[in-house]
C-alpha cells in the first residue's frame, strides 16, 4: 500500500480570484510583506501497487484525466 | 425534432429546459439518465444546468465520465448538435467538446442576474434568428463561469468566428464592467469549430415565455427547431 500526496495549483499566468482575495485579507491583518497567494488543492490517496514507480505513473495518469484541469492546472506527485 | 435533456445527479434546471422545448416549443422531448449507455433517435442533446455531481473536483469534472458520455460525445462527432447550459457548458469543455477551462469567478462571488450578450455569430444552427451583432438579455446563476483560453486559442476561437456570445453593456459595448465574471475578451458563449456544439453561461430556457417578462432566450431554441425544418444536417 502507497501514500500519494497530489498538489494542485493553478498555472503561473492564469490568474486566481482566491488567491487575490486571501493576498487582500493578510492585508488586512497586517500582512502587508505578502506579494502574492496562490490557493490549490491537496489530495491524498492510498493505493495498492507492485512498486513506487508505477504508483507515481498511475497517480499521474490520474491527475491528467481526472483529479487536475491540464488547461489551467499544474499538478505534482509525490509516493 | 426529437430533443433530449441529460440528467446527471445535482442537475436542476433540467425542467426548465424541458418545459422550454417541449410546452413552450411544441417539439418532442425526453428525459436521458447519465447512466444510460446509448442515445438513439435524437436530434439534439441538451446538457442542462445545475450542479452535477456538487461541483465537486471541479464543475463538469465528475459528470463528464458519466456513462452516457462516450454516447454524447458520439453523437457530437458525427454531427448531432449539442446544447450545453451553464453546468452543461462546464462538461463540454472538461469532455473536451469545446476548448478552454472555467475558473472562479473573479469577484468570488456567485452571480445571479441578467446579463446583456452581443450575438457575434448568428450563422449557426443555434442562432439563425438573431441578427449579427444584435444585443439580448438572458439571466445568469454561476460562480464559475470566467472562462479561460490560452492566447494560442483564443485566436483561433476569434478567427474561426467561434465567439458566439459575448457580455456587453445594453447598447452593445464590450466592457471590463459588463463582465460579470472575468472571462477572457467577455466571452460567454462558444461553438465548436464544426458548428453543433455550443455551450454558453446564460440560461435561455430561464427566458423563453412572456410570463417570465423575457422571451430572447426562446430565440436560441426557437433557432435550432427552424434549422432542423429548414432541412439543415451536419455530418452523416
Amino acid at each position: 500500500m502507497f501514500t500519494a500526496r497530489i498538489y494542485i495549483t493553478l498555472k503561473s499566468g492564469v490568474l486566481d480570484p482566491q488567491g487575490e482575495a486571501v493576498k487582500k485579507g493578510l492585508a488586512a491583518l497586517g500582512y502587508e510583506c505578502v506579494k502574492e497567494v496562490r490557493v490549490g488543492k491537496y489530495l491524498e490517496l492510498r493505493l495498492d501497487a507492485p512498486d513506487t514507480a508505477s504508483a507515481q505513473a498511475q497517480v499521474e495518469e490520474m491527475c491528467r484525466r481526472l483529479l487536475a484541469n491540464p488547461v489551467i492546472e499544474d499538478f505534482r506527485v509525490e509516493v | 425534432m426529437q430533443f433530449g435533456v441529460i440528467v446527471f445527479p445535482g442537475s436542476n434546471c433540467d425542467h426548465d429546459v424541458y418545459h422550454a422545448v417541449g410546452a413552450v416549443l411544441g417539439q418532442p422531448v425526453e428525459y436521458i439518465w447519465h447512466a444510460e449507455k446509448s442515445l438513439r433517435g435524437f436530434d439534439c442533446i441538451i446538457l442542462p444546468g445545475g450542479f452535477s455531481y456538487g461541483d465537486y473536483l471541479r464543475a463538469g469534472a465528475i459528470a463528464r465520465f458519466a456513462n452516457i458520455m462516450p454516447a454524447v460525445v458520439d453523437f457530437a462527432r458525427r454531427g448531432g448538435l449539442v446544447l450545453g447550459i451553464c453546468n452543461g457548458f462546464q462538461i463540454l469543455l472538461e469532455a473536451g467538446l469545446l476548448p478552454g477551462a472555467m475558473r472562479k469567478n473573479d469577484c468570488l462571488q456567485f452571480r445571479c442576474q441578467d446579463v446583456y450578450l452581443k450575438v457575434e455569430n448568428n450563422h449557426l444552427p443555434f442562432t439563425l434568428k438573431f441578427k449579427g451583432g444584435e444585443v439580448i438579455r438572458l439571466p445568469i446563476a454561476h460562480g464559475e463561469g470566467n472562462y479561460f483560453a490560452d492566447p494560442a486559442t483564443l485566436a483561433e476561437l476569434e478567427e474561426n468566428g467561434q465567439v458566439v456570445f459575448r457580455y456587453c453593456t445594453p447598447a452593445g459595448e464590450v466592457t471590463a464592467a459588463a463582465n460579470p465574471n472575468g472571462s477572457v475578451a467577455n466571452i460567454a458563449g462558444i461553438v465548436n469549430r464544426e458548428g453543433n456544439v455550443l455551450g454558453l453561461m446564460p440560461h435561455p430556457e430561464r427566458a423563453a415565455e412572456e410570463i417570465l417578462g423575457n422571451t430572447d432566450g426562446l430565440k436560441l431554441l426557437a433557432s435550432i427547431v427552424e434549422w432542423w425544418e429548414g432541412g439543415g444536417r451536419y455530418g452523416g
